[in-house]
């Protein structure tokens, strides 16, 4: 028989306002194996763990239940206080009674009843816990980052400064993502090339990184210091050993008529390309979709001209296994697609465009060289509407996104701006929602483009954009002056939503690292915990988290980076002793079990036992390996036989919560 | 009271509506209007519905439902504006003219057929 010390939380108000703890814990002194019970103000404080440490020694006590907040908070103090007291932490448990029960119910008679059978079925349990000895498992000292963009970038530089192994993977031929496609950044309007172009530069050079460009994740097994990766570099047909970049073959390649990815399909490329000048690594890449060798066997210009002998047209997709100790997801974002946006007119007029677009058409290594000119007829635009959330801030449904993308209010006033200043001649509006400009310098940055720049910012929104006779009749409301507007514009610029990248959710599949209903990672805790994935080993790295500027990328990527660096300058880390063990007395061999088990931790293996009248059987049973095992219980409910149980949670436990609950 | 008829015929919840204009910037009735698309959301709101009944901009409403298919956050100001409508004609024992009152009505546009209809209608 256990002897139970039952601990009550008033959490100060939280939980004493709903629920009688006086009589929660006088009602769970009641129950058998209770020998002491009480409550307290605040549990977790030190005089709290204090008392928990004094009763334990007084009445011996075997088993500890707290009823206080989620598990999550703070089952790891108590472990820690009875652990100190030499109580086998695992001899804890915790009643939620706060989450679960003061924080829902108004009726404190109702929440006082609950609390009190929330903490019988905890004394139930802990009945039947057994004290559990953590192992521990080694850590593999190297990180892998998914996604080379400036979060990516960062988090790598960050590793690698801390002497650690890191890898990039990135998909696109070249590391740099987005922020190589801006032209300038808000609020200091410094070039982005310039300043991103040397951490491009640094992670090639620096001896700690490996980039895996053209390249994407295909599998992933493991868990947290020990995670197995597969990584597919896919086929450049260019053999980047050879490779020395000097462009000869992306002028000589006669497929011209290749829409340009990188100028977002404003000009074309060759069917053999290097994205842009300073890409990293600088080698060339060819287009299996366009190029004539690879699609009927007939051209080879680029292999003529390549001095280098570098062009290889039956090189193959390669497969690469690597192991890691920890994983940091950086997949980015990307505006979302503007047609089904009818009103505005995106499908229907090339001068209707998006804001990545008018980035590429403002850059000096854009389609137009710098000079802003219409794509539809080159001519230079002297009326330009900027329309803001153009898809953000829509109560879901398919056409638009329900968050604020949090960065179009900064650099549509960046692009209002740029307009007026190297071209004072044109006429700018701004039609917003809101102007929300909350970070340091921006408010100001935004009033400069009113008060100095005079652009027209108008509260309202673009009704309707009609091309016709080569203008684009906006039609557009000014709530402030309760009036509608029709502007005859040159061009139209949308400022569009932003949404995680496409890859992210097949990537959390992989990871297993849970998702929102955007497809934005979630992390750990959205306060005190913002870096990490509540998967262990997982963490996150810019806007795959959630939309984000520049500088708060670049801070949440040096401190996902400061969270790989702790994890890895760890040689063991402690296993959760909670795993599965299968009876072997009681398995049949189906396994069920294996094939549900998400680490590989399941293998079966034939053995002997003995059978009736001194005869030996040779049966097929199930085992776990408890330092793969993450202790998540899907076996336990996968198998049919009820041979598997899960070393804290064992069947026998939850079952007498459950019958203590239905008392 | 009256909220609560608007907000029953028409099923909109004008708390919805995040001031964006959106669906003034689609009317193309707007400029025949005393109070707009954006107005007739903050005013059902704000409660000012006896002020939208007496305007005679609600009648202007093509019921084109341009601000219904725009707007972000699936207010449907047209769905009001009929709420409205609706919730004059429904005011039993108001809506009616007298015969009397028809001749200074009268439209030289209006036809002769529409005329007598209207004596019908309000002789009884």
């Amino acid at each position: 028989m256990q002897k139970i010390g039952v601990f009550v939380c008033w959490c100060g108000s939280n939980i004493a306002a709903t629920v009688d703890v006086e009589a929660v814990s006088q009602a769970l002194a009641q129950e058998p194996g209770v020998v002491f019970s009480t409550n307290y103000q605040y549990m977790c404080s030190q005089t709290g763990q204090d008392l928990i440490r004094d009763k334990i020694k007084e009445y011996g006590l075997t088993g500890v239940v707290v009823c206080s907040c989620s598990p999550r908070m703070h089952e790891n103090t108590f472990r820690k206080t009875c652990e100190k007291a030499g109580l086998n932490p695992y001899m804890v448990e915790i009643a939620n009674i706060r989450e679960q029960c003061s924080w829902i119910h108004k009726d404190k008679a109702e929440a006082t009843e609950k609390a009190i059978i929330l903490g019988r079925a905890a004394i139930a349990k802990v009945q039947l816990n057994a004290p559990l000895q953590a192992g521990t498992s080694p850590v593999k000292k190297r990180a892998l980052v998914i996604g080379g963009g400036i979060a990516g970038i960062q988090t790598a530089l960050d590793i690698a400064d801390a002497g650690f192994q890191v890898d990039i993977v990135e998909k696109k031929p070249t590391i740099g993502g987005k922020m190589t496609q801006i032209d300038k950044t808000f609020p200091t309007l410094d070039c982005a090339a310039c300043i991103l172009t040397p951490k491009m530069v640094d992670c090639a050079q620096n001896e700690n990184i490996h980039i895996y460009a053209y390249s994407e994740v295909e599998a992933v097994k493991g868990f947290v210091g020990n995670f197995k990766v597969t990584i597919r570099k896919k086929a450049r047909f260019v053999d980047t050993t050879k490779c020395t970049g000097c462009g000869l073959c992306t002028e000589k390649c006669p497929q011209k008529k290749v829409p340009n990815e990188f100028n977002l399909g404003l000009d074309n490329r060759r069917a053999i390309y290097i994205p842009f000048a300073q890409a990293v690594p600088k080698v060339a890449t060819i287009d299996p979709d366009y190029c004539n060798m690879l699609k009927n066997g007939k051209c080879g210009v680029c292999a003529k001209v390549c001095g280098a002998n570098a062009i290889d047209y039956k090189q193959q997709d390669e497969l690469i296994e690597e192991e890691y100790g920890a994983i940091v997801a950086a997949t980015g974002f990307n505006p979302i697609d503007l047609s089904k946006f009818n009103e505005f007119g995106y499908s229907q007029s090339p001068d209707v465009v998006s804001s990545l677009e008018f980035e590429r058409l403002m850059n000096a290594a854009g389609p137009t060289g710098g000079t802003l000119l219409r794509p539809s007829d080159g001519k230079h635009p002297h009326t330009i509407v900027f329309v803001q959330c153009v898809g953000s801030r829509c109560d879901g449904g398919e056409k638009g996104k329900p968050y604020c993308s949090k960065i179009c209010c900064m650099y549509t006033a960046k692009h209002a701006m740029l307009c007026r200043e190297k071209y004072p001649d044109t006429d700018v509006y701004v039609f917003y929602i809101d102007v929300r400009t909350p970070g340091k310098n921006f408010d100001e940055f935004y009033r400069r483009a009113v008060e100095e720049y005079g652009v027209h910012y108008i509260k309202g929104m673009v009704g309707k954009v009609v091309p016709e006779n080569g203008k684009l009749k906006v039609q557009a409301s000014d709530l402030l002056d309760n009036r509608q507007l029709h502007i005859d514009a040159d061009m139209v610029v949308l400022a569009a939503a932003i949404e995680p990248d496409k890859s992210a959710r097949p990537l959390a599949t992989m990871l297993t690292a849970s998702m929102d209903t955007n497809d934005f990672f979630t992390e750990a805790h959205p306060k005190l915990r913002p870096v990490e994935s509540p998967t262990a080993g997982i963490f996150l790295s810019g806007a795959c988290q959630g939309p984000k500027d520049i500088p708060e990328t670049v801070a949440q990527a040096g401190a996902a980076a400061s969270k790989v660096i702790g994890l890895l300058s760890k040689d063991h880390l402690l296993c959760n002793p909670c795993t599965a063990q299968p009876d072997e007395m009681m398995c049949n061999g189906c396994s069920s079990c294996e094939k549900v088990c998400p680490y590989g931790a399941i293998t079966y293996i034939d053995k002997e036992f003995r059978g009736p009248n001194r005869t030996t059987l040779l049966r097929r049973v199930a085992q776990v390996n408890p330092a793969v095992c993450q202790g998540c219980g899907a076996c336990t409910v996968a198998c049919m036989s009820g041979a598997m149980d899960l070393k804290g949670f064992s069947n026998r436990q939850i079952m007498a919560e459950v019958d203590a609950i239905c008392k | 009271m009256l909220m609560d008829t608007i907000a029953a015929i028409s099923g909109v919840n004008p708390r919805k509506c995040m001031r964006c204009g959106k669906c003034s910037g689609s009317c193309p009735a707007y400029d025949e209007m005393e109070y707009h698309p954006h107005q007739f959301v903050s005013m059902v709101e704000s409660g000012r519905i006896e002020e939208l009944m007496a305007s005679k901009g609600i009648y202007t409403c093509l019921s084109c439902f341009a601000c219904i298919e725009r707007c972000p956050r699936s207010v449907e100001p047209a769905r009001l504006i009929e709420a409205v409508r609706l919730a004059v004609i429904r005011q039993q024992g108001k809506n009616h003219l007298t015969p009397e009152q028809i001749p200074q009505l009268l439209d030289e546009d209006l036809p002769q057929q529409a005329i007598t209809s209207a004596f019908r209608k309000y002789k009884r």
